[in-house]
């Protein structure tokens, strides 16, 4: 932007003005909308650090009951027992929009809605760790799904934010700044016209004058020479 | 209607089997990079991958973080979590504020 030459013209200065004042406008809404931004996306980062500690402290439960299962019960037997599960979920996807960023919520839906039929397997060849295990995970399961929404959502508004205070910064920092520049300098050079102008007339206006005084001056003395010359 | 995956070592994803959601043990990087992508483009919406597995392929997943679509969640896997998941979390507050104010 610096490098371009402007013209110093009105034209110019009335076209300069009217992108400042949408400059300023454009930079004002961004503005708001990066605070309103960052405000939602504080309370989901604070929700999101909640959610991610529960969930590990959850899931490391899960896991070691799955170890204390897996010693106990071959790992042939564990493969066989979970090979086949009675369960299965699917995801329902809809989008919610915060400050025009579209962002997942989801839903899952199981096939079997029974809470008692997520054990796959028969209680008589399989420990009763095993169930444990496979109740803990599914417990958790509720709050892993909850996680990956917020967990999406944090992500997304941060690109959002990232984009956004780009945005303002380079209004603020680089637009409007160039944009009053250049202002400045058509102004200051207009103004510079215009008193050349000024100057320029004024001195016309002084050597007609002058010019006058002497045609009248030559005149008198014609005159005077005239009646001189009658008298005698 | 969109489906859940869950990617990691054998020991650490089999119990999700019974929950009915899709399983697919990986060991090696190669074959998590290849499986990652294809599950990307197959009606998965959330893809849930230990955090042992997703240290080896963070390229990968960082490109889907922009997305909508998979959202890809880190897990902690058997051996224990790695703090990976706080770190994502810590870097997305740094790209969006500019500041650590964690």
């Amino acid at each position: 932007m610096a490098s371009t030459t402007i013209n110093p013209t009105r034209m110019e200065l009335t076209r300069l003005k009217t992108r400042r004042t949408t400059a300023i406008r454009g930079h004002k809404l961004l503005k708001d909308k990066r605070d309103e931004l960052m405000r939602q996306f504080l309370d989901i980062v604070r929700l999101n650090k909640e959610l991610r500690q529960k969930v590990e402290k959850k899931l490391m439960e899960a896991h070691s009951a799955f170890t204390v299962a897996s010693a106990v019960m071959s790992p042939e037997m564990l493969e066989q027992a979970l090979c086949y599960p009675k369960q299965s979920v699917s995801l329902d996807m809809k989008f919610k929009n915060i400050m025009s960023v579209n962002v997942p919520e989801y839903t899952f839906h199981t096939a079997n809605d029974d809470p008692s039929e997520i054990f796959p397997y028969g209680f008589a060849q399989t420990s009763g760790e095993l169930d444990d295990a496979v109740e803990a995970l599914s417990e958790v399961f509720q709050d892993m799904l909850e996680l990956a929404q917020v967990e999406k959502t944090m992500q997304l508004l941060a690109q959002e934010i990232e984009k956004t205070r780009r945005r303002v910064n380079a209004l603020e920092y680089i637009m409007i700044p160039e944009y009053e520049k250049n202002i400045k300098y058509i102004s200051m050079k207009l103004d510079e016209n215009e008193r050349s102008n000024t100057a320029r007339l004024m001195k016309v206006k002084d050597m007609m004058l002058e010019e006058q005084v002497q045609k009248a001056e030559e005149k008198k003395r014609l005159r005077a020479q005239e009646r001189h010359a009658a008298q005698q | 209607m969109y489906k859940i995956a869950v990617m990691g070592d054998r020991d650490s994803v089999l119990g999700f089997r019974a929950l009915g959601l899709d399983v697919f043990p990986c060991e090696e990087a190669a074959e998590a990079r290849r499986q990652l992508h294809q599950l990307a483009r197959n009606d998965y919406a959330v893809i849930y991958i230990t955090e042992q597995l997703s240290s080896q392929i963070a390229a990968e997943i960082q490109r889907y973080k922009d997305e909508v679509t998979p959202a890809i969640i880190l897990i902690p896997g058997k051996t224990g979590s790695l703090g990976l998941g706080e770190s994502a979390l810590q870097s997305a507050v740094e790209r969006a504020v500019g500041a650590d104010i964690l």
